[in-house]
């Protein structure tokens, strides 16, 4: 498959740098100021080594020479954005409408405007795919998919890896949530604005997806209510011990529910993974629950799923 | 407010009857006529007491206010009343609760959630000493009737918003 890949943060790049290896090729990437195009596919290496040089330029094209490229699938991984979802809903809008595939690892069209979306999708010859959005590299939608949506009737999980990060180490150690925090944004597990991990939108984006996914309308962040961790006590996680429990930031989708918080949990169960690792639990029909574990984040990790999606597209061509 | 009756509260009573026909009904009959909705009888008729009689376990439902008319109508009825103290939930449910606690009329806090009838404080236990800004936190455990942990849950959320408390709670169908 020809990839247009837009932006060029550390998932699209590790989609640049994995693409060959899948026998895909990479014939254009954008990020917000600038483009290269090239029709018989990308130095990945040279791409990436530009954009770590904050001084120059990805290519010589503007970033929209990248939607107009002669590509099969359209890999958008441009920063998400609330509300309006731009400018990656306009990407995937662009390209479904010349009858292209959309492959995102951006969540914002999905969580924030999926009747939008699967509207295009419907009238469109190319197809959709959203798997990276939620889990990382987790097979969380093949796995819905497999299953069927109408099948899964709930889902819960800690959804974000920094803010499961922050509890499982404030648990372990003892220590206070700023303490922690410093410490995650030392080793690169926070980001130097965390606000979006730490007070629960990221879940809650992704908690939306999942609703709009196996529910009957459609949801967006709005639709979810939000709790995230910052007022989490080292004092509430002592306790939570010793009644054998512990605090986690769980997301639940649930036929009259969709919340994110943090929440008590069994200390030694399921749910409470430690360090950055995400879980997916599905509570299935006839299958029971199915619980799904990895890494939630991470460029290489989370352009794993956008290229399972790019082969699943090419293997029904 | 509207005002609305309080929630059935679930009782266990263990009482034994003389081994000859007719006092499992004589010692059922009074329950009902008291006001108590007959739950489960548990008769085991192969296990004697070594007094020579038969162990009746029986789980009643009642209006709080009604327990006590339960146990003496029994009693007036010549029935032994073993045990009448055990209060049985249907379910239990825990909660963290955090943040400026020292302030907090927790007395108060624990009667608000009290009053909403759909549970009962069973455990409340707070953390030694507060620390930055005053927060400590506190564990409180409440016994539930059956299918109602949303509404204790919902309780213990206003209550809580009142009094600038943040809830910790567990997760949605899985209360324990």
């Amino acid at each position: 498959m020809r990839l247009a890949v837009m932006g060029a943060g550390a998932v699209g790049q590790a989609v640049v740098d994995q693409a060959a290896s899948h026998g895909h090729t990479v014939v254009a990437v954008a990020d917000s100021t600038s483009a290269v195009v090239d029709g018989s596919g990308v130095d990945a290496a040279a791409v990436c080594a530009r954009k770590r040089d904050a001084a120059s330029e990805i290519g010589a094209g503007a970033p929209s020479d990248a939607l107009a490229a002669d590509y099969d699938v359209l890999v958008e991984a441009t920063p998400t954005t609330l509300g309006d979802a731009e400018p990656g809903f306009g990407h995937v809008e662009r390209a479904l409408s010349a009858d292209r595939h959309v492959v995102l690892a951006n969540k914002g069209p999905v969580a924030e405007r999926y009747a939008g979306v699967c509207e295009l999708a419907s009238a469109s010859a190319g197809s959709l795919r959203f798997e990276a959005t939620v889990g990382g590299a987790i097979p969380v939608m093949a796995t819905i998919e497999r299953i069927g949506a109408g099948r899964v009737r709930a889902v819960r999980g800690v959804l974000n890896g920094t803010a499961n990060f922050v509890l499982s180490r404030m648990a372990a150690a003892g220590l206070g949530y700023e303490h922690v925090l410093a410490e995650a944004q030392e080793v690169g597990v926070a980001e130097a604005d965390p606000t979006f991990d730490v007070d629960g939108t990221d879940a809650a984006l992704k908690c939306a997806i999942l609703a709009n996914v196996i529910g009957d309308r459609e949801y967006d962040l709005d639709s979810v209510s939000v709790d995230g961790i910052t007022g989490v006590a080292p004092s509430a996680l002592e306790l939570a011990e010793t009644d054998g429990q512990t605090i986690r930031l769980i997301g639940e989708v649930g036929p009259d529910h969709v919340r994110v918080g943090p929440r008590l949990v069994p200390a030694n169960g399921t749910l409470a993974v430690s360090g950055t690792t995400n879980i997916v639990q599905l509570e299935t029909e006839h299958a029971g629950r199915l619980n799904l574990s990895g890494q939630g984040a991470g460029g290489a990790a989370t352009a794993s799923a956008v290229l399972a999606d790019v082969d699943h597209i090419a293997d029904q061509q | 407010m509207a005002v609305t009756a309080p929630a059935d509260r679930t009782h266990v009573l263990r009482l034994e009857l003389a081994d000859e026909p007719g006092a499992l009904l004589a010692a059922l009959a009074p329950i009902a006529d008291a006001g108590g909705n007959l739950l489960s009888v548990l008769h085991e008729r192969g296990s004697v007491t070594p007094r020579g009689r038969i162990p009746v376990e029986v789980t009643v439902e009642c209006q709080p206010d009604r327990f006590e008319t339960v146990v003496g109508a029994l009693e007036d009825a010549g029935v032994t009343v073993i045990d009448a103290t055990a209060e049985r939930y249907a379910d239990a449910v825990t909660v963290l609760l955090v943040g400026d606690l020292v302030a907090t009329d927790l007395s108060e806090l624990l009667a608000s959630v009290e009053e909403c009838e759909a549970a009962s404080v069973v455990e409340f236990a707070l953390t030694d000493e507060p620390g930055v800004d005053h927060e400590a936190s506190a564990r409180l455990r409440m016994g539930v009737a059956d299918g109602a942990a949303e509404r204790a849950l919902a309780a213990v959320r206003a209550v809580a918003a009142e009094a600038g408390v943040r809830v910790i709670e567990p997760l949605a169908g899985d209360r324990r």
